[in-house]
């Protein structure tokens, strides 16, 4: 068959001669080689105290956003959860009562939105979905738990933060 | 032999005790350490600064650690073995010279435990001796891959145990005694052994690794055929014994080549050091010279095993018998022509 590239290397068996033989050529080759690395620069990052940086596309914790009035922009229409592929969000719809403007843009918002951190494959399909610009997965690595119920995050963990108070 | 001359032989006793499992206790620490810098790592660096408690963390572990002897075990000899293994690494330093006579005030003081006329065969019988920890604990624990993994640890040395006494018989024939202490007082300053025996070196470092069950040579322990090898069914600090016998074995090991090859506590210009510091300080530094080189040593130990893959058995049973054997015996010949034409 011709080869696609035409490279071609001819591989022969010859047998060893003596000092391939007697092996002790090798062992001083391979110690060197062992030495060298010796002294060249760990690469280990001690992770707690240094951290990696992230890639600019990273996916991380989800955060539900607020508009530039400080109003959480979600307003449960579900369609993240309709996108999610490991169903890991579940939300409650409510309607907004009169004097609550000042919180949600919306006449409809989530009153319970849950994300289960353990189902989440974080692939961001919640964030393409919505049309309110309301989730991103823009925050750090989810953190170690011990217990499963811990792992579903609901609005405490997941809203922004309010913008001045 | 007055009480103040026994008093003095006891502390001695002691702190070689101490230093060989301080030693052993830190050569775990050691290992781990050079292994990740030869790997590009870091290595153990959280318990204590730069991780230097980590021995001891390991200790504890060991001590807490539950303590299970087999149902069909044969209970005794299965308490014997690691307690075998670990006593005959711990008594093998009893004849090695550590360094000159020390003389404080009027006192003449032996850095060295017992000098004995026979002391390179002492050695030898200890490390002999060793082979019954492993093959003990391998037999009494009742279990296959455990008996597999101690016969092959046997038989492996005592191969090696027969090409590492023909390479001594050439060294032998050149110093003319079997006393440890002698053999370090003829390699005065630089007439180290090693310069009328490197072929006899070469081969006792080899067996030195086979007999300390080391890479290339641990084939008694081998995860993917005999599980932990010997020691698959020991737990808690009778495995640790195992473990830490390995170590103050290599500890002695290194000793024993120092002496017999590298000068001991000789070092060039040490009459000249010993003029000037006096005959109370002089030999520590000579103790501290015997150090370095046993360090060295364990360095290399360990610089061997990170980067040698292991052999097979039958390449190890070829190596012993088909290639050292023959080299000692060549060796024994050759330094016979050397004395008798040349010297």
């Amino acid at each position: 068959m011709e080869s696609l590239s035409n490279k071609r290397k001819v591989l022969e068996s010859k047998p060893l001669n003596f000092w391939e033989r007697a092996y002790l050529p090798a062992i001083v080759q391979g110690l060197s080689i062992t030495m060298k690395h010796f002294f060249r620069k760990p690469v280990t990052i001690s992770y707690p105290e240094e951290q990696r940086e992230f890639s600019e596309n990273f996916r991380g914790m989800h955060s539900l956003k607020r508009d530039e009035n400080g109003k959480e922009r979600c307003t449960a229409c579900g369609l993240c959860a309709l996108s999610c592929p490991a169903e890991a969000i579940t939300m409650i719809a409510a309607e907004r009562q009169k004097g609550e403007e000042h919180l949600y843009r919306e006449e409809k918002y989530a009153a319970v939105y849950e994300i289960n951190m353990l189902r989440c494959i974080f692939c961001g399909l919640c964030e393409e979905a919505c049309p309110k610009e309301a989730i991103y997965l823009d925050g750090n690595i989810v953190p170690a738990d011990y217990l499963r119920k811990d792992f579903i995050y609901g609005k405490d963990k997941l809203v922004e933060a309010p913008l001045n108070q | 032999m007055g009480v103040v001359d026994i008093l003095i032989k006891f502390g001695l006793v002691l702190i070689i005790f101490l230093i060989s499992l301080v030693i052993a206790m830190y050569s775990t620490y050691a290992e781990r350490k050079i292994a990740a810098f030869f790997q590009d790592r870091i290595g153990p660096n959280r318990a204590g600064p730069w991780g230097l408690l980590q021995p001891l963390a390991d200790g504890g572990k060991m001590f807490l650690k539950e303590e299970i002897i087999p149902t069909h075990a044969n209970a005794f000899l299965f308490i014997a073995g690691p307690s075998l293994a670990i006593m005959t690494a711990c008594i093998g330093s009893a004849v090695i010279p550590w360094g000159q006579q020390m003389t404080i005030g009027s006192k003449v003081i032996d850095l060295q435990v017992a000098d004995i006329n026979v002391g390179v065969l002492y050695i030898f019988g200890v490390v002999s001796l060793g082979v019954y920890g492993v093959m003990i604990g391998g037999w009494a624990s009742n279990n296959k891959y455990s008996l597999l993994g101690a016969i092959r640890a046997a038989s492996q040395n005592i191969s090696y145990e027969i090409s590492m006494g023909l390479s001594i018989i050439a060294l032998l024939m050149v110093t003319g005694t079997l006393s440890l202490r002698q053999i370090a007082e003829q390699q005065h300053s630089w007439h180290w052994n090693i310069l009328y025996q490197p072929l006899g070196f070469l081969l006792f470092i080899v067996c030195a690794f086979a007999e300390t069950n080391r890479t290339p040579f641990d084939l008694p322990e081998c995860e993917t055929e005999l599980v932990g090898g010997y020691h698959t069914e020991y737990s808690s600090m009778k495995l640790g014994f195992y473990l830490f016998a390995e170590y103050i074995n290599m500890f002695i090991s290194s000793a024993v080549m120092a002496t017999l090859y590298w000068g001991g506590y000789n070092y060039p210009g040490m009459d000249w050091v010993l003029a000037h510091t006096g005959p109370a300080i002089g030999p520590l530094i000579g103790v501290v010279v015997l150090f370095v080189k046993i360090f060295l040593f364990i360095f290399f130990f360990m610089w061997v095993r990170w980067t040698i893959p292991r052999f097979r058995y039958d390449q190890l049973m070829d190596l012993g018998w088909k290639i050292l054997i023959p080299l000692a015996i060549a060796n024994i010949i050759i330094t016979g022509v050397w004395m008798t034409f040349i010297k």
